[in-house]
């Protein structure tokens, strides 16, 4: 089955078309990295798809139902997560309630304001458990926005998984990081999405070919090509578009 | 903060606060005792204002502190909720007795909530602040277009003495409406630091930090600050109608944009980052408003002028100073300040004191002029009319300018110092 499928989505801001027909197909458990130019519409189209931006034309659906129209807090419940580029945390709770809040929802408690959050062992557990995925456990305590930039993207995926959502979005996660901590958030990527359907956009050609099980390529809000990573390496039009000279 | 290895590990995952329920023993022993201590004149009556003050400041801080919702219109719902309390109170049929009285005007409060919230919580920040704002207007001037049951401009009145007395408690003596005042601020108070532990209540400061990211996790903020809106309506509600047996009377001025905006300063006052913060901040407003104006006509210049100082110079109200400054003693560094804190407090003091001199003179000059030109200060007589004591108040603030530049560099350096010091103490701990 599709987790989820682009149909010819169309944006336009003002007069300025953004996304010009997109279309794209993402199989369940797979890993689709999204390439391309600056300024070709990655993010645009990763703020269509969480419902960030109401979409101009064209249909989106996730696991196979049609999410178009919908708020980002309703296709969060059908099942899917994203992150973003610039860090989205909640600054001033700790990284553990910044975690526990990701969870609440989807464990079923909802508003309610009649049981004490202390006395959530499953919401605990679940919150304990991504604090440990993410390597985050001795911040546990400290309040988000002091911790470091490397801490904060790890934080930044930790509140994206930590729903339990099946498709996940990461726009640029390893973007402004070293060579050495972009490799940890790789591996914590492919840690922490075992058998979920995975997106993302990304300009790092090493994390791409080290995650990414199929790419597509996003050129002036158009995908010109979609295939295995060894493909598109050897494709003529992407290379021109850009990967530049092979 | 030490990383608590029990939690971690799952077994104790919610470990005994006893410190908390010391806290919570502590707060029902001031409140009981409060009478013994104060018990001059109109002692009682200043601490069932207080009472009352801070349930409406704790409500309000729901929405400001720990929601990000600047509200200008608060007093909708204790003044609503103090009309359907006087009307129950007065209305013949219904017995309910003036114990739970507080909880017809709570659900009358909440009532509102849910029919006004759903308009102000469509919208966050200044939007919202402004919607409220209107509304708090709109209510006000329908209070004086039905005057049957908002009592024009006399208000309407009531005897809090009604019904079979029970055990001997009839509500006639001040000292049993201070302790129902006592017991329903005890009872809220629980209450609404339990929603603060609920999860609601942390989606709620969710939402005051990131209202956009909260929408990422399943969660609709409209609905948090709605339901919010609601339960802080209903404690609101249970202050007005406590303040309508007290006083035995509401009128259009509970639920105005007046009494709104008292509410906002007190609070702010107090400190929105801390729990705590209203129950400070309702110990201020009512010095300031009730026993402030009893000795001076200038009351208002004074709560103004405290209150751009608190804005000013310490933003987190004054209960953000009390945590700053216990924590300098808890890391043990206090005795590294007190010479340049006493050293700086003597000089602001002294500045203050010309200050007041000065403006007490003022207003007897251009006031109290019918009274003739001398005037009674600190227990001294001064003649308005002459220049000494005018000099002499210019002198004094001069002299603590001063004083508070040459002693306010250091101060703040070394205070800087010290708070580094902590911080990094805290860092280490961490890592």
């Amino acid at each position: 089955m599709n987790a989820l499928e682009l149909k010819d989505v169309r944006k336009h801001f003002g007069k300025s078309e953004i996304i010009r027909g997109a279309s794209l197909v993402v199989t369940k458990g797979e890993r689709c990295a999204i390439i391309g130019p600056n300024g070709a519409g990655k993010s645009t189209l990763f703020n269509l798809v969480s419902g960030r931006f109401p979409i101009s034309g064209g249909d989106i659906c996730l696991n196979g139902r049609s999410v178009a129209g919908m708020r980002p807090f309703e296709i969060n419940r059908l099942g899917l997560a994203r992150s973003f580029q610039i860090s989205n945390l909640f600054e001033k709770l700790s990284v553990y309630d910044n975690l526990r809040c990701a969870v609440l929802y989807a464990l079923g408690y909802k508003y309610s304001f009649w049981q004490r959050l202390g006395g959530l062992r499953d919401a605990h557990e679940r919150t304990e458990q991504v604090l440990e995925d993410i390597g985050l456990q001795r911040q546990r305590d400290v309040p988000a926005g002091v911790l470091t930039y490397a801490e904060q993207r790890a934080l930044e995926i930790g509140i994206t998984i930590a729903g339990g959502a099946d498709v996940i979005l990461l726009d640029e996660p390893t973007a402004g990081m070293s060579r050495s901590e972009s490799d940890a958030a790789v591996e914590l990527i492919a840690r922490v999405t075992e058998g979920k359907t995975l997106v993302m956009v990304e300009h790092d050609m090493s994390v791409v070919f080290g995650l990414a099980d199929k790419i597509a390529v996003l050129v002036y809000g158009e995908v010109i090509a979609c295939d295995s990573p060894a493909n598109i390496r050897a494709n003529r039009d992407v290379q021109a578009a850009y990967l530049g000279e092979p | 903060m030490k990383p608590g290895l029990n939690r971690a590990s799952g077994l104790a995952y919610t470990p005994l606060n006893l410190s908390r329920y010391l806290v919570w023993t502590c707060f029902a022993l001031v409140l009981l005792a409060a009478p013994l201590v104060f018990t001059k004149g109109a002692a009682l009556s200043i601490l069932s204002q207080i009472g009352t003050l801070m349930i409406f400041g704790l409500s309000y801080n729901m929405l400001l502190g720990q929601g990000g919702m600047l509200s200008f219109g608060h007093a909708v719902y204790s003044g609503l909720g103090a009309f359907f309390a006087i009307h129950a109170m007065n209305h013949s049929g219904l017995h309910v007795p003036t114990t739970l009285i507080a909880l017809v005007g709570g659900v009358a409060g909440m009532g509102f909530g849910v029919l006004f919230g759903y308009v102000t919580t469509k919208k966050a920040g200044t939007t919202f602040a402004m919607i409220t704002l209107g509304l708090v207007e709109l209510v006000f001037a329908s209070s004086l277009m039905f005057p049957g049951f908002f009592g024009g401009e006399g208000g309407v009145t009531t005897n809090r003495v009604r019904g079979q007395a029970f055990f001997g408690i009839t509500y006639g003596p001040q000292i049993q409406v201070y302790y129902l005042i006592a017991g329903w601020l005890f009872l809220s108070t629980v209450a609404m630091f339990a929603f603060t532990q609920t999860p609601l209540g942390r989606m709620l400061n969710a939402v005051r930090d990131n209202p956009e990211r909260v929408e990422f996790i399943g969660y609709d903020t409209q609905s948090v600050r709605y339901l919010t809106l609601i339960l802080s309506a209903f404690f609101a509600g249970i202050s007005g109608a406590l303040s309508a047996i007290n006083f035995e009377i509401v009128s259009a001025e509970n639920v105005s944009a007046m009494r709104s905006g008292a509410v906002l300063l007190f609070v702010f006052i107090g400190g929105i980052g801390f729990f705590f913060g209203p129950l400070v901040g309702a110990v201020v407003g009512v010095f300031f408003t009730v026993m402030l104006s009893e000795y001076s006509a200038a009351w208002q210049l004074y709560l103004g002028l405290f209150f751009i100082a608190v804005v000013r110079f310490a933003p987190g109200g004054l209960s953000s100073l009390l945590m700053l400054l216990l924590r300098v003693v808890k890391f043990g560094k206090f005795g590294r300040i007190r010479t340049p804190l006493l050293a700086l407090l003597s000089c602001t003091l002294f500045g203050l004191l010309g200050l007041v001199f000065g403006i007490e003179l003022l207003y007897h000059l251009t006031l109290d002029a019918a009274d003739g030109s001398v005037v009674t200060l600190f227990g001294w007589r001064f003649d308005t009319h002459s220049a000494l004591p005018w000099l002499a108040a210019a002198a004094m603030l001069l002299l603590a300018c001063v004083g508070y530049r040459k002693t306010a560099p250091a101060y703040m350096a070394l205070w800087g110092e010290v708070n580094a010091d902590i911080a990094a103490a805290v860092r280490r701990d961490v890592a």
